[in-house]
């Protein structure tokens, strides 16, 4: 019945002209924040993905899970790279995960992935960060993100500091207004306030700064073989280039003769 | 193979002779490669390398690809997340494969507008062209199976919309629409039938360009002047041809090099410009996204799919006429493959004689207009089905046929085409001079 439910849902939104769920968020303010990874030759920056981490496990995982990544990907290069022993001790102190063989929870080891966590219907985070976009512009073409990427990382920390402050209830649900969000109402509360994480080396830890430092660690959670992706596309295209070169040079020599220009 | 003479391949030692006598392969190679192919072809001709180099090049990333995914609903999206993370260079694997479907649709779109502008599919290639837009609607099929596979919620509902185009068919829709999807909704069964399919389809497209290749090797190429080949001795076909190795082997290559080079900046700096974000979110039949919208590729044709709604008349028409089987959403789903058809039977709807676009002066404009209608259907594919996109769509589909119903066959009888060259050597000559020692009259052609 669902099913069928849904498929008439689909039916009526392909075909059908439908003007009042087609906008889709024209009313969202994504905030431009200048992240390191942007651009053909930006990288992750190791420290923020770090802290990141910590702010993810600290605050977000109490709701949100990261399903799709191996706890041992931490210390691969592109990302946090955290030594080997310390990710060891990471995984075992902060989640446990069930082992059908043992028929029971034991702590988490790197090989086990993150956990998946919809106690409260918390969307997975694992892809977050490829699964939203902004800056759509100009004229829905998105010809910005091919300059500036498509900006899921900035849609999230968009999110995070886009509370107004307000609040209503709806249905018995308390909602809460944010600018990023499409509609301007979402049921997830203010996650992050100032100071709420105490990272080691004292960075700062401003709602603005976390909000960037979590959302970049998202981003390196979706695709953490960026960096090795664009050193590929780098010397991929270096070397194209050189045998364009090459074979222009061979095509031109090829043809003189038969073009009757002046040859040798 | 060709009706263009020209040198045959002579086995010298002796065992290529034994060979030559029980499977002249080489022979076969040797004059495929060889092929005398018209001097003159411009930059427009190397797209047909372009499309080789795509097939392969997905054809070896699929099978590689395969060997690490899962059809099934509960593990697909899973399973691509570990082509990504966990196997050896699968993060690009898999991006080559999703990327190297839009170069080949850009290649496939230009390959058939070029051959549209300068009546490539005009006598004798008629087999060719037609044989062509087979392969344009089996890549078609391929690109759209494959868009379902990672089992995001695109691909799901993507699934969902295109294969209910089938149950708009009157009578017999419902029980066609659950016989592809294998059930009463896209599910696990659809899953694995795409999946086979997907693998399938490729290797027909195959079989497909062998023929039609084998086509104009046999007519010979088309070229940028639509005079054909002088054919009289192999002396006279030689002054309108050279082989086709090495001199547009290397010249299309140099093509290949460069539209690759881009083609990887896309890959490594932006892989999921051309994709959906919504994609990257597990499919779920529960929820359906703001906006279902398909590949790039197809956003011309789903323009044209939604431009008829129940308020035009001419939908309502049909309705009247048919006595109401043919609502609107069938008559949607007809206009949309009636458009590929309608391209399909261009070369009798054409009734001009002239063969090259570059000599028809009303012509050229027609076929530029066509060329921005395209684009604009493509933008309006995108956009959400309310005015004043809505109207804009209609104008641009109807344009659409009005070009190949209406504008060809007219054009071709009031129309008066410029001078042609006489020869393909003519043409050349005015572009690059004449060879020393070559001995034809001054040519007085358009330049380009």
């Amino acid at each position: 019945m669902m099913k069928k439910l849904a498929i008439s849902a689909a039916f009526a939104l392909a075909m059908a002209p439908i003007g009042a769920m087609a906008a889709g968020g024209g009313d969202q303010h994504i905030e431009d924040f200048a992240f390191s990874f942007e651009g053909p030759f930006g990288t992750f920056d190791r420290n923020q993905l770090q802290r990141g981490l910590q702010i993810y496990t600290e605050v977000c995982a109490a709701c949100h899970g990261l399903k799709q990544v191996p706890i041992r990907t931490l210390s691969d290069e592109g990302g946090p790279q955290m030594p080997e022993d310390q990710i060891r001790v990471y995984a075992a102190d902060n989640f446990e995960v069930f082992d059908p063989e043992l028929d029971d929870f034991r702590p988490a080891t790197p090989v086990d992935h993150f956990p998946a966590n919809d106690s409260l219907g918390a969307p997975d985070l694992s892809l977050m960060a490829k699964a939203r976009a902004g800056f759509h512009g100009p004229y829905g073409l998105g010809l910005n993100q091919m300059f500036r990427g498509m900006g899921g990382a900035e849609y999230i920390a968009s999110i995070l500091t886009g509370y107004t402050g307000e609040e209503k209830e709806e249905a018995g649900v308390i909602l809460y207004e944010n600018t990023a969000f499409p509609g301007g109402w979402l049921s997830m509360g203010p996650p992050l306030s100032d100071e709420q994480v105490e990272f080691a080396d004292g960075h700062s830890n401003t709602v603005h700064h976390m909000a960037q430092d979590v959302s970049a660690f998202l981003m390196w959670a979706a695709e953490p073989k960026l960096m090795a992706r664009k050193q590929a596309g780098f010397v991929g295209v270096l070397f194209l280039t050189f045998l364009s070169v090459l074979l222009y040079l061979t095509n031109k020599r090829i043809w003189a003769p038969i073009k009757g220009k002046k040859t040798d | 193979m060709s009706g263009i003479p020209h040198d045959h391949y002579e086995p010298k030692t002796g065992g290529e002779k034994w060979l030559h006598k029980r499977l002249p392969v080489v022979g076969l190679m040797y004059d495929t490669i060889m092929i005398p192919t018209p001097k003159n072809l411009n930059w427009m001709w190397i797209w047909g390398i372009v499309l080789t180099f795509c097939l392969v090049l997905q054809i070896v990333t699929g099978i590689v690809l395969v060997m690490h995914y899962t059809p099934h609903v509960d593990m697909a999206f899973a399973s691509v997340e570990h082509i990504m993370r966990n196997v050896n260079g699968g993060h690009m694997l898999r991006y080559l494969h999703a990327n190297g479907a839009s170069l080949f649709f850009i290649a496939v779109y230009a390959h058939i507008f070029r051959g549209l502008y300068y009546g490539s599919y005009k006598a004798p290639r008629e087999i060719t062209w037609i044989i062509g837009m087979l392969i344009f609607l089996a890549m078609m099929g391929t690109g759209f199976m494959g868009y379902v596979l990672p089992w995001g919620q695109m691909s799901f509902w993507g699934a969902t919309v295109i294969t209910g185009l089938f149950g708009a068919i009157p009578f017999i829709g419902e029980p066609i629409q659950t016989w592809l999807l294998g059930g009463p909704a896209v599910d696990n069964p659809t899953l694995n039938r795409f999946f086979s399919l997907h693998y399938l389809l490729p290797f027909i497209i195959v079989g497909l360009v062998a023929v039609h290749i084998w086509a104009f090797h046999t007519t010979g190429n088309n070229n940028p002047t639509g005079v054909e080949v002088r054919r009289g001795s192999k002396a006279e076909a030689e002054k309108d041809t050279v082989p086709f190795w090495p001199y547009f082997v290397i010249k299309d290559l140099f093509a290949l090099a460069v539209i690759m080079a881009v083609f990887w900046a896309v890959v490594g700096f932006m892989p999921n410009y051309l994709g959906h974000p919504d994609n990257y979110i597990e499919a779920n039949p529960l929820v359906t996204p703001a906006h279902i919208v398909p590949e790039w590729y197809f956003l011309p044709f789903y323009a044209i799919l939604r431009a008829f709604t129940s308020e035009v008349w001419v939908v309502q028409f049909a309705s009247f006429v048919t006595g109401g089987i043919v609502d609107a959403k069938f008559f949607g789903v007809l206009a949309m493959f009636g458009s590929i058809a309608v391209m399909a039977i261009v070369p009798w709807l054409d009734t001009s004689s002239v063969r090259s676009g570059r000599y028809r002066p009303m012509f050229k404009w027609w076929f530029w207009l066509l060329v921005i209608d395209f684009f604009a259907l493509m933008w309006l594919g995108a956009m959400p089905a309310e005015e004043p996109y809505a109207s804009f769509a209609l104008i641009g589909s109807a344009y659409w046929f009005g070009y190949f119903l209406v504008i060809l066959p007219i054009l071709g009888v009031i129309e008066k085409p410029t001078a042609q060259p006489a020869t393909i050597e003519e043409d050349f000559e005015a572009h690059y001079g004449k060879k020393s020692g070559a001995g034809s009259d001054a040519a007085t052609a358009p330049a380009e």
